[in-house]
């Protein structure tokens, strides 16, 4: 099968003209459009489970797929937030069980993707995470009790997006990658070289806006990396209900896009995948997809009961292929993190886990007032007519509380 | 890319009344001076190239609406006046039309999207109300979603299934829009000038019968009044947001309608008036926010009201203005508030619309039911 003639020749039509751009990267690579666009025959993988670099002759790439180590600097900044992000996501869990928040979809195990999604990306660069993706919010510098203001049940959401230039963490399924490439749109219009990392699930890759965004990104060729976390699971159905392609990373050259799977545990291979990745997007690669072979380690969310629908020996397996654990005996044996550095970075993690129990611990009083404030850009009449009736509800409760208390 | 491009915020509140003025000279040298017969269509098409000249963070985009104009013709010539960067086709995807729209509204821009048909805007129904809806009050107004998505809507055009239903309860009934909807020509200016202003997401349902409707219309003075109060930074005494308009005075019963049904309440009251009846007709303009007060000031004046609508009447907003008007003007009531609405059924085929439709007939049937003293 060859990719149609189309692809290649020039457009000179279409103002967006992708397949001139398309052409000039897969030049980079001096590979067919084909093989640029269809994903290794492997996963990318540079440090294998047991924390040992792969050979460079043995990674078994392909031409335009192989990926040059990152270096010391970003390697032990990754391992770093790593185990923050370890710590983040049990302290989270931790006080779900204690009641402080309402909920907490963890993260626990994937920890590598959260913190290369995040590390990959420049400060003017846009994130749209999902429900999921609190430790690559929090790894992209955005406070770690605002990220959790949403799962703590006073507000919707807790950071401004604007801000850190971090979409809300996003709830029905893939509706914001369509907001991921709208944000890249505008940019690209304005002449700006902004990368979008849009972010969503494997089971969230059934979705129609799935299918949408990825097809407008590549339509209007816009600067947006798709990263599917494929963790197996989609709360109790397994992945095979949802698709069978060869890998969710091969649904990329349906849309005329770059896909790559990578090791999801693999924090060395994901950095390189989605460093490269950011670099040709931003030289006008156009979107590429990036799928990550990892494991969701703990149920959906508190609420869920994972026993329910799959087994324990399988969780075990992926136990062993730990990105947390592996990273530390790969850094330890090439002698860049000693018994210092490792004693430094778990007093950072404990101390934003400390951050944590002492922001969601105390009670915040939340504002009745607030339901109206935000609904409009300023109130309409029947907002200001319900708040009154809302305002003088409150007031007769507290009179009559008063007076109870007065007579006691 | 274009430099020419920038962003609302911008290019927002400090529009020059100069550089207003000047792109607003430039769209009219083409037009006549004085009141001319204008369509619906034409004033709305104005009112885009005139916000494009104002602002250049506007973009038109969704679905044959480049090269085509679109298939009502509401965006001919955009594409060739503004380029293709800022008038442009999507692919077919109306969920990708208004989360793409989202993004582009997060990052900057005011986009004025177009959903081909009122039904064809359901497969977008999941981004209007999980986002468009809810971003700001999520956000607590940290990010603002100024766009605005227009949907022809309604019947009376022998329209095959799915081109003539009207969807408006639907976003009226969502909290965060701001539902409008035009029945005048004039109105099809100004109303589309500042549902593209305004800092809220706006569903702008465009009746699409009356597109070929023409009025007398200045369109240059139409358009100097809103760069003016642009320029300062106001809408104040010319917004019709939240202000229902009297379209045709009256003592004796109050007809509320909007869009489509407006000209139909207006026949209405003609053929009452000869028969000595004086009707007071209500055009609502905007759904969101409603207008309590001049509805209400027109009902406590004439004690009797008919409320009219296209759509079915069970659970709409033809329902919610009867329950509005009741709980405030109980008292000045002299007989029950009727309602003149299409039957609770799917909109039917063009042979049988006009059985569905509200009519002069039916809309004076009811107001004979108004119980009249003699
Ligand atoms: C549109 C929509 N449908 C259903 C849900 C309910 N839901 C929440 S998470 C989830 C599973 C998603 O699985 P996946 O995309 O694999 O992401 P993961 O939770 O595994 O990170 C479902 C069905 C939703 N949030 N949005
Ligand atoms: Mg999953």
């Amino acid at each position: 099968m060859t990719i149609s003639a189309d692809h290649t020749a020039p457009d000179t039509t279409s103002s967006a003209a992708p397949g001139n751009a398309l052409t000039e990267a897969v030049k980079k690579f001096g590979i067919t459009v084909e093989d640029y666009m269809l994903p290794a025959r492997h996963q990318i993988q540079m440090v294998d489970p047991d924390g040992r670099l792969i050979p460079e002759g043995e990674q078994g790439t392909q031409p335009g797929h192989e990926y040059p180590v990152p270096g010391d600097k970003e390697l032990l900044a990754a391992y770093e937030q790593l185990v923050v992000g370890r710590r983040v996501n049990d302290q989270n869990s931790a006080l779900v069980r204690q009641g402080r928040m309402a909920v907490y979809p963890s993260s626990h195990g994937q920890e590598a993707c959260q913190v290369a999604a995040a590390l990959c990306l420049s400060e003017g660069d846009w994130m749209f995470p999902t429900y999921r993706d609190a430790v690559a919010v929090m790894t992209r510098g955005v406070d770690p009790v605002q990220v959790m203001t949403i799962f703590r049940g006073d507000w919707h959401g807790g950071y401004d997006p604007l801000k850190y230039k971090v979409g809300i963490q996003c709830t029905p399924l893939t509706t914001q990658l369509l907001h991921a490439v709208g944000v890249a749109h505008a940019a690209k219009l304005r002449g700006e070289d902004t990368v979008v990392l849009a972010m969503c699930g494997d089971g969230a890759t059934s979705e129609g806006d799935f299918h949408e965004a990825l097809n407008f990104a590549a339509v209007f060729h816009l600067p947006v990396i798709f990263f599917v976390q494929n963790n197996k699971y989609a709360i109790s159905v397994p992945l095979a209900h949802q698709s069978v392609a060869p890998s969710l990373a091969h649904k990329a050259v349906g849309y005329g896009m770059a896909g790559e799977r990578v090791d999801g545990n693999d924090v060395v291979a994901l950095l390189a995948v989605l460093d490269r990745a950011v670099k040709l997007a931003r030289e006008g690669s156009g979107p590429l997809l990036v799928e990550a072979n990892t494991y969701r380690m703990q149920a959906h969310t508190n609420a869920d009961d994972d026993t329910r629908y799959r087994e324990s020996a399988e969780v075990a397996e992926w136990r062993a292929k730990d990105p947390v654990n592996r990273m530390r005996t790969y850094l330890t044996g090439r002698g860049l993190l000693d018994d210092d550095g490792e004693a430094r970075i778990r007093d950072h993690a404990e101390a934003v886990a400390a951050q944590l129990r002492e922001g969601l611990g105390e009670d915040v009083p939340v504002d009745p007032q607030e339901l109206f404030r935000h609904v409009f850009a300023a109130r309409t009449p029947q907002l200001k007519e319900q708040s009154a009736m809302l305002a003088d509800e409150l007031a007769r409760d507290a009179a009559a509380t008063d007076s109870k208390e007065a007579g006691k | 890319m274009s430099p020419t491009i920038t962003t609302s915020s911008e290019a927002n509140g400090n529009v020059s009344a100069a550089t207003a003025r000047a792109a607003a000279s430039a769209a009219a040298s083409a037009e006549a001076a004085g009141p001319q017969p204008v369509t619906m269509a034409k004033a709305l098409n104005t009112a885009l190239a005139d916000a494009m000249s104002a602002d250049s963070s506007v973009l038109v985009f969704g679905e044959d609406v480049g090269m085509l104009g679109g298939v009502f013709r509401i965006t001919d010539g955009l594409t060739a006046m503004f380029g293709e960067q800022r008038c442009f086709d999507t692919p077919l995807a109306e969920s990708g039309i208004v989360g793409m729209a989202v993004g582009m509204a997060i990052n900057g821009m005011r986009p004025v999207i177009e959903m081909q048909f009122d039904a064809f805007a359901y497969p977008a129904f999941e981004q209007i109300v999980s986002h468009v809806a809810k971003m700001h009050n999520r956000t607590k107004g940290a990010v603002k979603l100024p766009l605005v998505i227009r949907i022809p809507y309604g019947g009376g055009i022998g329209g095959v299934e799915h081109h003539c239903d009207s969807s408006e309860s639907y976003y009226a009934h969502t909290a965060g829009l701001k539902v409008y909807t035009p029945a005048t020509v004039a109105d099809g200016y100004r109303m589309l000038r500042e549902a593209i202003d305004s800092d809220d997401p706006v569903v702008f349902m465009e009746p699409k019968k009356m597109y070929w409707t023409k009025d007398s219309v200045d369109l240059s003075e139409l358009r100097r009044l809103h760069e003016d109060s642009r320029a300062e930074g106001t809408t104040a005494g010319l917004g019709t947001e939240g202000r229902a308009a009297v379209a045709r005075p009256g003592t004796d019963a109050t007809l509320i309608a909007y869009g489509p049904s407006v000209p139909t309440a207006l026949a209405a009251a003609e053929a009452a008036a000869l028969e000595g009846r004086s009707l007071e007709v209500i055009d609502v303009r905007t759904i969101v926010p409603f207008d309590d007060a001049t509805v209400c000031e027109s009902v406590r004046k004439t004690g009797r009201a008919v409320v009219i609508a296209e759509a079915h009447g069970f659970a709409s907003v033809s329902s919610e203005i009867v329950a509005r008007v009741q709980e405030r003007c109980f008292h000045y009531l002299a007989a029950p508030i009727r309602r003149v609405t299409g039957f609770d059924v799917p909109y039917p085929a063009p042979k049988l619309e006009k059985y569905y439709l509200p009519g002069v007939d039916r809309i004076l049937d009811a107001v004979d039911d108004l119980q009249w003293e003699n």
